[in-house]
């Protein structure tokens, strides 16, 4: 990163206009942070919209301020409902829960905010050293190497979803055939039309996004409209006080959940969710005290905390990189990077390097933001909370409405949303996780244009995954990946009682 | 709305089967030996076997539960209507938007829908008046998306 390419970037941050986007984003997500059943997926779905209007760098940095401030304001309700914000905060709800029960709530509100800006630091420094030099590495990747990754990310993002295994596969294939629909491949034959011109172009993964993440969530959220909420009392002075001394007592928690969470957010499919839980689980396993987890405990709540932040960052790396998503989040900013001229791929931090930094910038300005707004959000909970659903939701929904219709200015987007929030809520009703289902909407194109021009060039022999050095490497490592459980499995069952 | 795993896997080999019969018309591309149908082919064949692998999992575990099954929340009838009001609402906006145009049909689900959902008038008539307004100016005004005028055409601007 030379000088030039530096203040270039800089320049394009601390732009008055960015610098109100930031703002007014964050403003944003932590209100659809802080209100449970809004998620940070849904706070991005929702922008997009509104940034395809924008130009490249204040709409990336929306997406990133919102999402930022929703991970971390999802701990406020955990801690005064009982109730997560996001699905982020979920692994730790019962806990802050107990805390403000008794009394600790300015403790855990404190800790959620502390680490979490900790956390996202964490994430964004590898992103930024890790980003440029993994492109370094891809710029040598072929078709053959990038038909490995696919898969690799695809395999990843089943067998690290929740539940059952099979159920995750069943999802991933939902979305690859979803994906198959339409001219874009590389026969340019129209599969799936029937004729209809609307389907030519392939569906339209925003319209299906703002669907699965928003309005399956509406649903959701109506369906149980008539139970009040009830808050919990909490005395919140001093956020801050006390976490100097977490701090010191807690060092390789924080530690380890930021380094957890970054790599879980840099696999495919797996975010800020899933790297909660597993930062929630390591803690306790590897606490001298698992006995107080659950009951009011805040080391698990620092290290997950700073987990779910991490993982935010760390989900960038691949998305950047190899333009494969590394949540649900990013999987709906890669269609931003396309639209807005920012193709992800190894090449992006040398044709685009100002703006790439600049994003870097903005990771570190948005959680370093969070501090005195995050405050503002606690200190505003209450109000914020009280916010009235009744009208909230219908105003949401219309949201959405405007939202699908304006990205290609056609009704056939709305129709589009309504069906996939239907089937996004009828498969998590049914175990269904639907992270897979979008991995396989973004990377099916991707997977069938790479197999069918690495087949091109082999002439057809299958064999060609094998023969570069770095492919064969890839191939091996997904094969050892996607045989594992079947190898586990028939190990337990021949060590089993007989 | 919880379905058996048996069903729903039954259901997948079906969806597998259909596509699988589909992709036979799919020309070959000329030349290669991977044309059009070699991808949702693949993808059918998954479908199926892991739909198979779901209903053999239920039969294995002799599994007694219901063939589907209705959440809590459909036995109350202010969710059902609440529920009810988002899907056809939604169907109402694509059927009706163009004809009425975005202005009407917007205020109109606003005030139904927070209405449904327990709003007092006070609250649900500015909020909804207010709230299209905000919409319209943000995008159709801010960031030019052609929302519909329909039937106030002749008074847009």
């Amino acid at each position: 990163m030379t000088l030039a390419v530096l203040s270039q970037a800089l320049a394009l941050v601390f732009d008055p206009y960015v610098l109100w986007v930031i703002v007014a984003s964050a403003a944003f997500g932590l209100f659809v942070g802080a209100i449970p059943g809004l998620t940070a997926t849904m706070a991005t779905a929702l922008l997009v919209p509104v940034t395809f209007f924008m130009p490249p760098v204040p709409a990336i940095a929306a997406i990133v301020t919102a999402t930022a401030m929703a991970i971390f304001a999802g701990d406020i309700p955990s801690c005064l409902l009982r109730m997560p914000g996001t699905p982020a905060s979920a692994a730790y709800t019962d806990e802050a829960y107990a805390m403000t029960k008794q009394g600790q709530g300015e403790v855990a509100l404190g800790a959620g905010l502390v680490f979490s800006v900790i956390g996202g630091l964490f994430g964004t420094a590898v992103l930024i050293a890790a980003a440029p030099a993994l492109a370094e590495v891809a710029l040598k990747f072929s078709s053959f190497e990038y038909f490995w990754l696919v898969i690799l990310g695809l395999s990843s993002a089943v067998f690290l979803a929740l539940g059952d295994p099979l159920k995750g596969v069943v999802s991933l294939l939902l979305g690859l055939l979803v994906s198959a629909v339409g001219l874009d491949n590389p026969a340019a034959f129209p599969r799936f039309t029937f004729g209809n011109a609307e389907l030519a172009g392939g569906l339209t993964l925003i319209p299906i996004m703002i669907g699965m993440f928003a309005v399956s969530e509406i649903i959701r959220n109506v369906a149980s409209m008539d139970q009040p909420w009830e808050m919990a009392q909490a005395n919140i002075g001093n956020v801050f006080k006390g976490m100097w001394r977490l701090t010191k007592k807690y060092p390789l928690q924080i530690l380890r959940g930021s380094t957890l969470g970054t790599a879980i957010g840099a696999l495919p499919g797996a975010g800020a969710d899933i790297a909660a839980w597993m930062s929630y689980a390591v803690s306790k396993k590897f606490s001298r005290e698992p006995e107080k987890f659950g009951k009011g405990h805040v080391e698990g709540i620092v290290e997950a905390g700073a987990s779910n932040n991490s993982a935010l960052a760390g989900a960038w790396i691949p998305a950047l990189v190899f333009g494969i998503p590394g949540d649900s989040i990013t999987a709906i900013v890669i269609g931003v990077l396309y639209i807005k001229g920012l193709n992800p791929g190894p090449t992006i931090f040398m044709e685009k390097a100002p703006e790439m930094y600049a994003i870097f910038f903005v990771f570190i300005l948005a959680n370093l933001a969070m501090i005195p707004l995050g405050v503002a959000a606690i200190k505003g909970a209450k109000q914020l909370l009280r916010a009235p659903r009744q009208v909230l939701m219908p105003v949401i929904l219309l949201f959405c409405i405007v939202g699908s219709f304006a990205i290609n200015n056609s009704l056939f987007g709305v129709l589009l949303m309504l069906v996939f929030g239907l089937i996004a809520y009828f498969m998590e009703e049914n175990g269904f996780p639907v992270a897979p289902a979008i991995l396989g909407m973004v990377l099916g194109a991707m997977l069938e244009e790479h197999f069918i021009s690495s087949m091109i060039k082999a002439d057809g022999r299958l064999l060609a995954f094998f023969e570069r050095p770095i492919a064969a490497g890839l191939g091996v490592l997904t094969l050892a990946v996607l045989t594992w459980p079947l190898a586990r499995a028939w190990l337990q069952r021949n060590e089993g009682p007989r | 709305m919880k379905f058996n795993d048996a069903l729903i896997g039954a259901a997948l080999v079906a969806l597998g089967a259909v596509v699988l019969w589909h992709i036979q018309g799919f020309p070959p591309m000329p030349g290669q030996k991977y044309g059009p149908a070699w991808f949702p082919g693949l993808i059918a064949i998954g479908l199926m076997i892991c739909g198979a692998l779901l209903v053999a999992a239920r039969l294995r575990a002799a599994d007694s539960r219901p063939l589907f099954a209705l959440p809590q929340w459909t036995r109350r009838a202010r969710p059902v209507a609440s529920v009810a009001s988002v899907i056809a609402g939604l169907l109402l906006y694509v059927a009706a938007a163009d004809r009425l145009g975005f202005h009407f049909t917007a205020a109109a689900l606003l005030l139904a829908w927070s209405r449904l959902l327990g709003a007092s008038w006070r609250l649900a008539v500015p909020v909804s008046l207010a709230a299209t307004v905000v919409i319209h100016l943000a995008f159709y005004k801010l960031l030019k998306v052609p929302l519909p005028w329909g039937l106030l055409e002749r008074f847009a601007f």
